[in-house]
């Protein structure tokens, strides 16, 4: 990116965010890559598209989703104002809709009869599964055996939603093998299959289009604060698995210089444990899936698994756009452990009677610890993007409840 | 004359298509793996494809999916299979040594200094299957400066349009990857590889290599009917996976068995 007037601009025509992005697929894939890539850009051009989408996100979706200023938790925490866009209470309970409704349009304007899909924590598989029950299409959701064992409640709502859920013994059993054995069945059934990515991974144009309708976000966002308050955020805040909640909600504030921006990796047992899944804070720059990003990997350029107590957080990468991001410092960002994270969850259970999801509950833990450092006429915006039902079996097991 | 350009033109000569047997390095351990590459030539292996280990294969099937993670688990590594080709050269100057992978490890031991030391192990070309003609200029040079041919991959969804990006600054020879999916399972249909080698021949003079799913000697027989060469990989590797004992014993066998059906082809074709 050499026109550096905006921090929007990026990617380059061939997907790359400074060093990072690119298009590293094998050559089965690349055409298919290219042709969506094409399909994705008459469609962005397009005003009935964008119609549609607003249409679905309006009425089936539920947006906008409200911006709710947490007074308890303001109180509490006794600094900065803190405001929380609740894309929890999307359809399905995760922001992870606003990308497959916009995904599962294109592959129809594309004439694609069957979708695929890699899913962790099982929020993108279910917002996928929906979608595909929606509007008729077969569904395959390719989750790692280890996860269908943690997020079971999520497993049986893609079976009741119609999927096929395929679970992967491969390699570890988490969420980059799924990724890896989606790649697999798409280089397999190129002619009539789409693959919708649940993040913004993978190669261009993913990233960015992933970007693009999590974004919605970002620009509800930005309208409601200046609505409520007047005036823009000092802070955004949201966790990062593979960065597309956090993605959508700082991407139309880039260029705010004044708006700083903290993103919240898991550092599962601790960053130097080794146990954990802060991709840029404990990896380095490599190529998977797709794209060049900071990844978690040993000497060899071997890729090591990622521990979270958060399925949703627990993938060795980065979207290449949050790299960048990082290198160039335009984003902070943090980490919070799983102990910080079922803090967090109590926390918000507690004082605002919202149960959010482990995912968002590391964003939460690091608000429940700036905040109090921050002026009373401070605000900062998070993303609460999921809801913690799916996680209350996982959580008991780990504060010794039984169900 | 470069080994690969060397061995194909042997190959024309003698009218016959040449085998390309792809093994892992490293599967199941250092010491099994150098006894398997050793014996390839003898076997009547034309070119040795090395599988470099990579924990994320994204283009294979179970079989070599599964060779990577044993490879992975008992020292393999991109050091490891340099040593390996290092002592193959020992005893072997004339067979040519392809290595395949994927990019990450590549770009982790450092693209230029990948390829001086690949080149200085023995090696003759690469195939870097996750790294597309549109992102590979970062490797393209330094394998150019090691002598390294870089071999290209072509698929049934490449195009007449796509073809010549592919081609521009391929070099070794062609691969044709017969099928759509990944590597081991399905099948192609002979009258289908026809066609599509006729087609890429008539954009380039590279040989051309077909593999992804040939297991038999028949199948090897069929494919090479068409094409310079064969590539064989799964079925080989797979058999790692089967012997609990010794592996070596009846991968040089089926090799030998490759070989020979191979070797018939064209003459095959021609009485
Ligand atoms: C609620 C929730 N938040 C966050 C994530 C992480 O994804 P991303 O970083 O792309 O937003 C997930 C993934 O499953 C999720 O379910």
């Amino acid at each position: 990116m050499t026109a550096l007037n905006s921090y929007r601009a990026g990617p380059d025509e061939r997907g790359h965010f400074g060093i990072f992005g690119g298009r590293y697929v094998a050559e089965t894939l690349m055409p298919l890559i290219l042709e969506v890539e094409r399909a994705y850009t008459a469609a962005k051009a397009d005003p009935s598209f964008q119609k549609e989408l607003d249409y679905y996100l309006e009425h089936y979706v539920g947006r906008p989703s409200p911006l709710w200023f947490a007074q308890r938790l303001t109180d509490e925490l006794g600094g900065a104002k803190i405001y929380l866009k609740r894309d929890e209470l999307n359809h399905t309970g995760s922001h992870k809709i606003n990308n497959t409704m916009g995904q599962i349009l294109l592959a129809r304007r594309m004439g694609k009869k069957r979708i695929i899909a890699e899913t962790g924590a099982g929020q993108h598989g279910v917002a996928t599964a929906t979608v595909c029950a929606l509007f008729g299409m077969p569904c395959v959701v390719y989750m790692g055996a280890t996860d269908i064992e943690r997020q079971a409640p999520n497993v049986f709502r893609m079976k009741m939603l119609g999927a096929e859920v395929r679970p992967v013994t491969s390699g570890t059993g988490t969420l980059k093998d799924a990724m890896n054995d989606a790649l697999r069945d798409w280089v397999a059934n190129v002619t009539d299959t789409y693959y919708i990515i649940g993040t913004v991974a993978g190669p261009h144009p993913y990233p960015a289009m992933v970007r693009d309708f999590q974004s919605v976000i970002g620009v509800e966002a930005r309208a409601q604060i200046l609505k409520a308050e007047g005036r823009l955020p000092d802070k955004l805040v949201a966790c990062i698995g593979g960065g597309s909640n956090a993605m959508g909600l700082f991407h139309p504030f880039l260029d705010d210089r004044d708006v700083a921006m903290d993103a919240v990796e898991a550092a599962g047992l601790g960053l130097d444990t080794g146990k954990h899944a802060a991709s840029l804070q404990g990896g380095k720059p490599g190529v998977l899936h797709g794209n060049r990003t900071f990844l978690l990997m040993d000497g060899d350029g071997q890729i090591t698994e990622a521990h979270s107590i958060s399925a949703g957080l627990d993938y060795p990468g980065i979207g290449p756009e949050h790299a960048w991001l990082h290198d160039i410092k335009r984003v902070n960002y943090v980490a919070a452990t799983d102990e910080d994270a079922v803090e967090g969850f109590k926390l918000l259970s507690r004082t605002e009677g919202i149960l959010p999801a482990l995912e968002p509950a590391h964003a939460l833990a690091h608000v429940a610890r700036i905040a109090p450092k921050m002026a009373k006429d401070k605000i900062i915006v998070m993303n609460l993007c999921g809801r913690g039902d799916k996680d209350i079996f996982a959580l008991a097991e780990r504060l010794g409840v039984k169900l | 004359m470069s080994r690969l350009a060397g061995t194909f033109a042997r190959l024309k000569q003698e009218g016959r298509a040449g085998l390309v047997t792809y093994v892992m390095a490293n599967d199941p351990d250092a010491a099994t793996a150098q006894k398997i590459v050793d014996g390839l030539p003898d076997a009547g292996a034309d070119v040795i494809e090395l599988g470099l280990p990579f924990s994320d294969p994204m283009a294979d099937g179970p079989a070599i999916q599964a060779a990577a993670l044993r490879a992975l688990a008992n020292g393999g590594s991109t050091k490891a299979t340099f040593e390996l080709l290092r002592n193959f050269r020992k005893k072997n100057t004339a067979t040519p040594v392809v290595l395949m992978g994927y990019y990450n490890p590549i770009y982790i031991y450092g693209a230029e200094r990948f390829c001086k030391d690949a080149a200085a192990a023995g090696a003759d070309g690469l195939i870097v299957v996750d790294l597309p003609p549109e992102e590979d200029e970062e490797l393209r040079p330094y394998a150019k400066a090691a002598g390294l041919d870089l071999v290209r991959l072509a698929t049934p969804t490449t195009d007449d349009k796509r073809l010549p990006t592919v081609l521009e600054g391929a070099s070794g020879f062609l691969y044709y990857v017969a099928v759509l999916g990944v590597t081991g399972t399905k099948s192609a249909a002979a009258t289908d590889v026809q066609a599509a080698v006729a087609r890429i021949k008539r954009h380039t003079q590279l040989p051309v290599a077909v593999g992804f799913g040939i297991k038999t000697p028949e199948g090897a027989a069929a494919i090479a009917k068409h094409a310079d060469a064969a590539v064989v990989g799964s079925a080989l590797v797979q058999i790692v996976a089967d012997t609990k004992t010794d592996p070596v014993t009846p991968m040089h066998k089926l090799v030998r068995e490759l070989a020979a059906a191979v070797r018939g082809a064209k003459q095959g074709a021609a009485a």
